[in-house]
């Protein structure tokens, strides 16, 4: 039955080239763990994308409560940790895993790094790979000031004066992210989650689509 | 689009129409242990995600994310402190050949050149050889910099006062209490509420009077008396000037206040 159906669909949509490119490959001998333990290390980029599918879905949940309001962005997350079912976990996953996706990216970016995989051909590759640091980074840095508690709101303050501190174009840089030359607070916030939930998340596809079409397209770096 | 003689679509569409099923590349012609990512590698490499996520959960339900009181503006004496990754520019902030004149130095020059020679590392190591070893300058300049990092991140970790921030950010529960009684307009009267705060919220000056579990005696010989702490007063003696019945009044009303 499930196969009439496919192939009623393959017929007429032709589906089954696309699939066969992203799952049709062949695992090199020396990243697979089952025959090196060692090649556990070819194991920390498959597990950023892990952690980083775990933030979208817990963060599209976080968003079923969330405020972005001054007034009620820190209710709205006390009664999330505090009131609603799971939500301390979904939250907590949330919080723990932008950490765990740093250190799992840093992981991968050593790895990749100490086994030379840059060089030619993969030297795009790689800079796309550093750009999706900088938009971790970001989405971190965003992150922070939401639940709008005392760090969030005084780290933020420095943050934003340590942009405001670039040459030329820092007052500008400050007022894109602060929404206000001196004020820090209701246009900020709105800001930051806009940037954190619309802004970041597609620049961040983008450059993964990007990364994943190089990696099937030059398949994975040979041995050492 | 293919075009040619022979050539069979499907409909008027542009999908050729195959006659027979399209067979999967056979990978025994692949040299060594190769196998199929799908589904064969697939079916293993889900025990090391499953592994991950245990952990991961663990984590997540051992420690509840953290959370401190609403964002408070007027709060200045609040020391702030970044996530644990952007540690190390805190620390680097501290040092005086990147603050002060020097900012620019340690909040853009030096985290910009790092990020560009990271994004241009494979224009500046241009050779063919990929072992760590065989290529000592990019291995060693690596090594360098994750040694700063780790240092600068340590130091701004042993250098911070965890008690401080715990305490500075802790949510204070709102005491609930009846602001006809007599005892709060005394309290508003005297000068207890310029420390202590107009909820007993406290203020840099006066520690918050909620849950402190002091009764109706303690409190009445701490407004006459004050604190004394390790040798150190740190709550004034006389600060409360009225009769003794205020005082009795003002003392049973703050320890329906202390005992919440």
């Amino acid at each position: 039955m499930l196969n009439k159906i496919y192939d009623w669909v393959d017929e007429r949509l032709d589906i089954t080239p696309i699939w066969r490119d992203i799952a049709d490959h062949e695992v090199p001998e020396h990243v697979n763990p089952a025959h090196h333990f060692s090649a556990f290390i070819y194991c920390f980029g498959g597990l950023t994308f892990f952690v980083t599918v775990i933030q979208i879905l817990s963060g599209m949940f976080l968003t079923m409560y969330y405020t972005p309001d001054i007034e009620n962005a820190w209710k709205s997350v006390y009664y999330l940790q505090n009131e609603v079912a799971f939500g301390e976990i979904v939250r907590g996953m949330h919080h723990w895993g932008a950490s765990l996706v740093i250190v799992m990216m840093f992981l991968h970016t050593l790895r990749v790094f100490f086994t030379g995989s840059y060089k030619k051909p993969r030297e795009l590759n790689w800079m796309v790979g550093v750009m999706i640091f900088i938009v971790m980074l970001g989405l971190g840095f965003t992150g922070y000031l939401l639940p709008w508690d005392m760090k969030a709101l005084f780290a933020t303050k420095v943050g934003i004066e340590i942009a405001a501190s670039v040459p030329f174009i820092g007052e500008w840089i400050k007022i894109l992210l602060a929404g206000d030359a001196t004020i820090l607070g209701a246009q900020t916030l709105t800001r930051f989650f806009a940037i954190h939930v619309f802004f970041l998340p597609a620049a961040l596809l983008g450059l993964l689509a990007a990364h994943f079409i190089m990696i099937r397209r030059q398949g994975i770096s040979g041995p050492l | 689009m293919h075009r040619g003689k022979g050539m069979k679509f499907v409909g008027d569409s542009r999908i050729r129409s195959y006659e027979k099923n399209r067979i999967p590349k056979d990978y025994s012609e692949y040299p060594g242990k190769t196998e199929a990512f799908w589904p064969n590698f697939l079916l293993k490499e889900w025990i090391i995600g499953a592994i991950f996520l245990v952990g991961f959960l663990i984590l997540t339900v051992a420690h509840p994310s953290p959370l401190e009181r609403q964002a408070d503006p007027t709060d200045t004496g609040y020391i702030p402190l970044p996530d644990w990754y952007f540690l190390q520019m805190y620390q680097l902030l501290k040092y005086e050949f990147a603050s002060g004149p020097y900012n620019v130095i340690g909040a853009i020059i030096m985290p910009g050149l790092a990020i560009g020679a990271l994004l241009l590392v494979p224009f500046m190591d241009t050779s063919k050889e990929r072992r760590p070893f065989k290529r000592p300058l990019p291995t060693a300049f690596m090594l360098l910099t994750l040694f700063a990092m780790i240092y600068l991140t340590w130091e701004s970790v042993v250098n911070h006062d965890w008690d401080a921030a715990k305490a500075q950010g802790e949510i204070v529960e709102e005491a609930e209490f009846d602001t006809s009684d007599p005892g709060y307009e005394i309290y508003m009267g005297q000068s207890c509420v310029t420390c202590h705060g107009e909820n007993f919220e406290g203020t840099p000056a006066g520690v918050p009077l909620t849950g402190t579990g002091h009764t109706a005696e303690e409190i009445a010989d701490i407004a006459v008396n004050g604190v004394v702490k390790d040798g150190q007063q740190t709550m004034p003696a006389d600060a409360f000037s009225g009769s003794e019945e205020e005082l009795q009044q003002l003392a049973e009303f703050l320890s329906t206040v202390t005992q919440q």
